[in-house]
Parts: structure tokens; C-alpha cells; sequence
């Protein structure tokens, strides 16, 4: 009880008077508050990515394409395929049939907004079906195109992303010319962005024959992938897999996921040794100006522990002033900041939005308090173990 | 020079200060290291790419064919020199995760086009003669183990053999970087075998490379080729290699650059921490300052004496970690194959030099000129 009533005091002690060692302590918080800021941000980065490619996924929504393809662009099925997935046992019915969509999924060079220069637009040629498969799906601008004419709509995210898609506009690609008739929002879904037209007419105009690349299905049940998959891989007629749009999306992230997050986390923990380096200094430093007073109180009987604890709780204060700092900065930066990136494994741009989440901002303060402490320890053990009398006549 | 002992001196005064801010001025150029290289590995070398290499994709999307029959037309065309073509296989080794670009490609035009892939004359003369064989850059090999005579089995996600079995590639070469950072995780093998044996697509083909005579011409043989064959069925869009790299570069967007904004205000933030550690170092030492003043020392040798010791610490730290990251980019991509370009350009190694002088400078400059102007008995009066 004594021990912890004297680590209180000193610490009260040495934390009111950090505003006397204002300029050394404003470089601890400073160096720290940088690498979180650099930490958060970096994951927000791979955490909108993520968010973008598999949120609003349904988990009663599954994919077909051929077996031994890692993505719908290097996928083909040709109708009479598509036919016999839509008929396999297990999908959920609606007035029209099987809820199931068979898509075309191409690509189209589009300008960027922010570059101004061809960016790999991803075009999805869908069947009616596709909007009873996402039900999320809205429009929220316009109408939705009319089976047998040129005309797309396009995803809120893509709309932003890339020029000259507002409604009533054309756009050219080729020889072939679209009528921008409508925006469709899906809860963030990646679908948003993308941009859609009736897959008879993508076909005509990509010489795609009558060929398609996936069929998107709603399973009755959401435990009746297996049984689907068992009824497909059962028909030798057909040689393609089944995976959870999900589970398809995950994959999907994976590379460029990857690279963010090892440069995330390598830059960050190098930064992260080099602040540590920091507050030791910092520390260091606020042991030394107050030797005198540090030898005085061992003189008066507080014990080597309080005097340890309460360095240590100096620099974990400075580090989470840091934390606080550096999280609130990139928060209010980065958070919500939309920008398009070309996602590697499908070679087509996915816009998304940086996403500071709460966890991240408890994970920087995490790392906020651990450089702290790191940054504490040879300080206060140099301090509990200074002979007093040597120190009392120090300067 | 003969004060360097008491500079040194000066360094080894409070041991544990020096080491550490030595330490995180280390960190600091090790991350500006990796940082450079970093912005070489998004920009996808775009400074390596060829001044005389034009690529034609086709018009709507990279991802549609062209026709065969264009390389005559191409070859024909005023200012054209020389021409080949590539198609993209997109194989899969083992497991999906092993990812690595495979192009069918006419070898014999392909390696005049392209004479930074190196390699011996005896392992081209092999592949020329060998319809399934391959050539392969040194890092892929070293990737996998592979060595010249492997069989090498790719799966195909786009082209299917008649019968859905593997493709089987022999590897006849490795070839090596004929300039730093060229791109030595690539895969090529013959067209014909592709061509020959899939089951659809046949006698198309996924761009051309087209070499003009004089790089000067470039956006006019350009825009003849894309007259050449405009209101065609396969309408086409040629641009330098450059333009076209940067272009495909630039799809990766803001990621890279806020990256390096990122990166860049914390290595400032670093680097602030430091410079204001070594200054209060000097600060601590009015009073010694004071004396050697007082011993007949000049206010500019104070001041050369104090500049040195902290260029000296910025010197020794700064250019440990510019080593350091130079070391760890010799040993090329950090992350298996997806950055090819990583490797650390000489013009970035200067630039960090410069910048390890220059924070020895700022750091040292103010309290030099303070130490310069003390008057000594104020200083030696003055405590801490």
C-alpha cells in the first residue's frame, strides 16, 4: 500500500512538471505521434481495400466460372453451361426461375479523374437476374438500362472516380457508343465500382460469341453451398467450381493487400525503432535535469520501484499523448478520403474509401504505449540506480 | 583536422545520447532507403523503358486480341524498324498464390526487341530450336530452384490444352538483367506452341512491340499505325513504352503517392527529433565552450568545432543506414515477385547523401552561431 501511495506521488510529481521540460517532451510526442499517424494510416488504407471487396456480401450468393480459373476475367462458359448451373438443385427460386445472373465481365480503357489518363474499368454485361441476385442493388439516379440497347449505369464509386459518367451522357468505346442512363449504389459492395449493361449487347459488341464468364446464383439456404457444388461437380457435362462471392472477393484482395500491409508494417516498425530512440533521449533527459531531486527523494525513503514506476509512467503518458495526437490527425486526414486503385488480380480499378476504423485507432495507441515504455525502461533503471550521495552533489 | 579528438571527445561525452540519436538518424535513411526504392518499384521502372519501343494494345481494353495479320502490315509501315508481338498466358504454377507473368512470344524477334534480357548465345540458339521451351528471368529461377533442362508445368486459366491437361514448358534459358531493375520475374515461351495446341483464339495475339527508326518520329509512326488500321474491326491505340508504363503505373493511383506523403512527413518527423537532440547536446556545453573560449579559441573555430561534431553524428548514423538500405535493396524485391523494380537509383543514394550533410548542418548551425557569440563571461556564469 505504502509502495503504491509513493509511485502516485512521484508520478503526480514528474507529471506536472512535465510542462518544465516542454520542448524535450514535445519531441517524444511528436516522434510518436508520427509513427502512429503513419501506422493508422497505412492500414485505413488496406482496411478500405478490404471493406471495398467484401462488404455487403451476401453469404447465399455464390459464383460459377470454370474450374482452375483464378478470376471471372480468365473464365468462359458458354450458354448451354450457364443453362445447366441455373437448373442444378439448391438455388433460391423467384417468379421468373432460379435467382442466377450469367455475366460477361470485361474491361474498358476510361479516364481517371484525378490523372486524367485510361484506367482499366471493369464492365459487367449482366442478365436480369443479376438485381434479384444482389437485392441491396439500387438505383439512385436515372433508370436501369433496357435489355437489347446500348445503355449502362454506373456504380456511385466508379461515377465519382472516372469522367463523363453522369446521367444522359455518352460515352465511346470503340466502335460502340453507350447512353449513361443510371447510378446504382450497393451498400459500398464492390459492384459500385463497376458499370453495368445488358450482357447480350456486351457480347455482340466484345465478338464474345454466346459466351459468357460467370454465373452469379442465390442459394436457397446459406449451408446449401456444399450440396450445390456436389450437384454441379456430379454432371459431367460441366466443368466448373463454385465458391461464396465472399470467399471469391477475399481471394481477390489478397496480393494487394499483401503489399500494403508488409510496407505498412515494415515502414511502420522502423519507424517505430527510430521513436523509441526518440523518447529514450527525451527520457534520459528528464532523468538528468532532475537528478538532484530524484536523489533527494531516495534520501527521504521512497523505494527504487516508485522511482522506476514513475519514469516509466512519464513516458507512457508522453506516448499516449502521442498516440492520442497521431490517431485524431490521421483520423481526420485520412478517414473517408476516396481515391481508385488497380487491384492486381483482376487488373481492374476498384475505388474505395480509407477506413480509420475504432480498432485501428485502439491498435495505434497499443503501439503508441508500447514505444513509450520501451522508450522508459533504461531511463528509470539509470535513475533508481544512481548512488545518492554522487548525485545529490550533481549540478 | 587535428581537433578531430576533441570532436570525438565531444561525441563520446554522454555515450548513450550519441548512440541513440546516431540510431534513429540510422533508421531515418534506412527508411529513406527503402522509401526511394519503394517510389521506383510503383513508378514500374518507368525510367527503364525503351526511347525507341512502341506498344499498340487494342483500342477499347488491353485485355482484347489483335489479329495476327497485322505484324506484315506493321512491319510495312513507314519508320518502323522492327516489330514483334507477346500474348499474355496467365498460368498457374502449383498454386494460384505463385503468381508470375508467362508470355507467348516470338522469341527471335522478341529477344532482338528486347537485348536487356541477357543471355548466352548458346541457351538462345537452344530455345530458338525448341517449340516448348522457355526462357525465364534469374529471379524467377532462383524462386523456384529451377535450372536449365527442368520441365516446368503450368496450368492454364485462359488456354485450355485440347484435352484440359497441364502445359509442359522445357527451360532452355535464364536469362539475367542487362540494366539494373529490369524485370527478371518473367516467364516467355513460343507463341506457336500456344498458338497450335489451344482451342480457341487462334492466330490472334495480345499487343505488338514495334521498334521506330528514329525515337524523334515516335508519335508520328504512332499515329500512322493507329490510322493504319482505324474503322477496322480491331481498332488499335499505340504509344511509347513510356507513356504506356506510366499510364499502367498511374492505375495504381494515389496509393503510391500518399504512400511517400505519408512516408516523407515522418521521416522529417524523425529527423526533427534528432537535429533537436544534437543541438541541446551543444547547449549543455556553454560553459565548456565558454573556457575554451577563455583558452584563446576563435569564435570560428567554436563554430567549425561544433559543426563538425554534429555533421560527424549525422555522418555516421545517416550513412550507416544508407548502406544498409542500399544492402537490403541489392538483394532485390522484398515481397516475392509483385514489386520487380525494387533496387535503390545511384541519383537517390546522392540525394541522400546530400540530405545527411544537410541535417548535420541544420542541427549544428544554430547553437555553432550561439557558441560563436558567447560572450564568455555571461557563459560561464550560465548552468546545465
Amino acid at each position: 500500500m505504502q509502495a503504491l501511495s509513493q509511485i502516485l506521488a512521484i508520478t503526480a510529481v514528474n507529471v506536472r512538471s512535465i510542462p518544465q521540460r516542454l520542448a524535450s517532451s514535445l519531441v517524444a510526442i511528436v516522434g510518436i505521434a508520427g509513427v502512429v499517424v503513419v501506422f493508422v494510416a497505412v492500414l485505413s488504407i488496406a482496411q478500405g481495400f478490404r471493406a471495398a471487396m467484401t462488404t455487403a456480401g451476401d453469404p447465399r450468393t455464390a459464383i460459377v466460372m470454370r474450374a482452375g480459373t483464378d478470376s471471372e476475367l480468365s473464365s468462359i462458359l458458354m450458354r448451354e453451361n450457364t443453362q445447366l448451373v441455373k437448373d442444378a438443385p439448391g438455388l433460391a427460386q423467384g417468379p421468373d426461375g432460379p435467382v442466377a445472373s450469367a455475366e460477361l465481365f470485361v474491361i474498358v480503357n476510361h479516364p481517371k479523374r484525378s490523372t486524367n489518363s485510361d484506367a482499366n474499368v471493369p464492365l459487367r454485361g449482366v442478365e436480369p437476374g443479376a438485381f434479384a441476385v444482389r437485392p441491396r442493388l439500387k438505383i439512385v439516379e436515372g433508370r436501369k438500362f433496357e435489355p437489347g440497347r446500348n445503355e449502362i449505369i454506373v456504380g456511385r464509386a466508379a461515377a465519382g472516380q472516372f469522367t463523363g459518367l453522369e446521367v444522359g451522357r455518352d460515352v465511346r468505346w470503340g466502335e460502340n457508343v453507350w447512353t449513361v442512363v443510371g447510378i446504382f449504389e450497393a451498400d459500398g459492395a464492390i459492384s459500385e465500382s463497376e458499370i453495368w449493361c445488358d450482357a447480350k449487347v456486351l457480347q455482340g459488341a466484345y465478338r464474345r460469341g454466346d459466351s459468357f464468364q460467370s454465373v452469379y446464383v442465390q442459394l436457397e439456404r446459406e449451408e446449401g453451398l456444399e450440396a450445390f457444388k456436389a450437384a454441379l461437380a456430379a454432371d459431367p457435362r460441366l466443368n466448373v467450381m463454385a465458391q461464396r462471392e465472399t470467399d471469391y472477393l477475399a481471394d481477390q484482395s489478397v496480393v494487394l493487400q499483401t503489399i500494403i500491409r508488409t510496407v505498412g508494417f515494415v515502414i511502420a516498425g522502423l519507424m517505430g525503432i527510430g521513436a523509441v530512440f526518440g523518447a529514450i533521449n527525451t527520457m534520459y533527459n528528464a532523468v538528468a535535469s532532475r537528478t538532484r531531486e530524484i536523489a533527494t527523494l531516495r534520501a527521504l525513503g521512497f523505494g527504487a520501484l516508485s522511482i522506476v514506476s514513475s519514469v516509466m509512467a512519464e513516458s507512457a503518458v508522453l506516448a499516449l499523448l502521442g498516440g492520442v495526437a497521431g490517431g485524431l490527425l490521421a483520423w481526420g486526414v485520412f478517414d473517408g478520403y476516396r481515391t481508385s486503385t488497380m487491384n492486381f488480380q483482376s487488373f481492374s480499378q476498384v475505388a474505395f474509401a480509407f477506413r480509420v476504423t475504432p480498432t485501428l485507432l485502439v491498435q495505434g495507441l497499443v503501439c503508441a504505449l508500447v514505444m513509450g515504455l520501451l522508450g522508459g525502461i533504461l531511463p528509470a533503471i539509470r535513475a533508481a540506480r544512481m548512488p545518492i550521495t554522487t548525485a545529490l552533489r550533481e549540478l | 583536422m587535428k581537433f578531430f579528438h576533441l570532436v570525438w571527445r565531444g561525441l563520446l561525452r554522454r555515450k548513450l545520447r550519441t548512440l541513440f540519436t546516431a540510431l534513429s538518424i540510422f533508421i531515418a535513411f534506412l527508411l529513406f532507403g527503402a522509401l526511394m526504392a519503394l517510389r521506383v518499384a510503383f513508378g514500374m521502372g518507368v525510367d527503364l523503358a525503351g526511347q525507341d519501343r512502341l506498344v499498340m494494345i487494342q483500342k477499347v481494353s488491353f485485355i482484347q486480341p489483335l489479329p495476327l495479320g497485322y505484324l506484315n502490315r506493321i512491319a510495312a509501315t513507314d519508320g518502323v524498324s522492327a516489330v514483334t508481338h507477346s500474348s499474355w498466358f496467365g498460368g498457374v504454377y502449383q498454386d494460384p498464390k505463385n503468381f508470375f507473368a508467362q508470355f507467348a512470344v516470338d522469341p527471335e524477334s522478341w529477344l532482338a526487341m528486347y537485348p536487356e534480357y541477357v543471355l548466352p548465345d548458346a541457351q538462345k540458339q537452344a530455345w530458338f530450336g525448341n517449340r516448348t521451351g522457355a526462357v525465364v528471368g534469374r529471379a524467377l529461377a532462383d524462386r523456384f530452384g529451377w535450372k536449365v533442362g527442368d520441365r516446368v508445368p503450368l496450368k492454364g486459366t485462359i488456354w485450355r490444352t485440347a484435352d484440359d491437361a497441364p502445359w509442359t514448358f522445357t527451360i532452355d534459358g535464364i536469362y539475367e538483367a542487362g540494366t539494373k531493375g529490369t524485370d527478371t520475374t518473367q516467364f516467355f515461351f513460343h507463341y506457336a506452341y500456344l498458338n497450335e495446341t489451344r482451342t480457341f483464339g487462334k492466330d490472334l495475339t495480345g499487343w505488338y512491340v514495334v521498334r521506330v527508326a528514329d525515337p524523334a518520329q515516335s508519335e508520328d509512326v504512332a499515329a500512322r499505325l493507329d490510322a493504319l488500321f482505324a474503322n477496322s474491326s480491331s481498332e488499335t491505340k499505340t504509344s511509347t513504352e513510356k507513356a504506356f508504363v506510366q499510364a499502367f503505373a498511374k492505375q495504381i493511383g494515389d496509393i503510391g503517392s500518399i504512400l511517400m506523403a505519408i512516408l516523407g512527413a515522418v521521416l522529417f518527423t524523425i529527423l526533427l527529433v534528432a537535429a533537436n537532440t544534437m543541438a541541446q547536446a551543444v547547449r549543455e556545453r556553454t560553459n565548456e565552450l565558454a573556457i575554451m573560449k577563455t583558452l584563446g579559441f576563435g569564435d570560428g573555430q567554436l563554430l567549425g568545432l561544433v559543426l563538425m561534431e554534429s555533421v560527424l553524428l549525422a555522418v555516421l548514423g545517416g550513412g550507416a543506414g544508407l548502406l544498409m538500405a542500399w544492402l537490403i535493396t541489392q538483394r532485390g524485391d522484398p515481397t516475392g515477385g509483385l514489386l520487380p523494380a525494387f533496387f535503390l537509383p545511384t541519383r537517390d543514394l546522392v540525394l541522400g547523401i546530400v540530405l545527411i550533410l544537410a541535417l548535420g548542418i541544420a542541427a549544428g548551425l544554430l547553437p555553432a552561431w550561439q557558441a560563436g557569440r558567447l560572450r564568455i563571461v555571461d557563459a560561464l556564469r550560465r548552468q546545465g
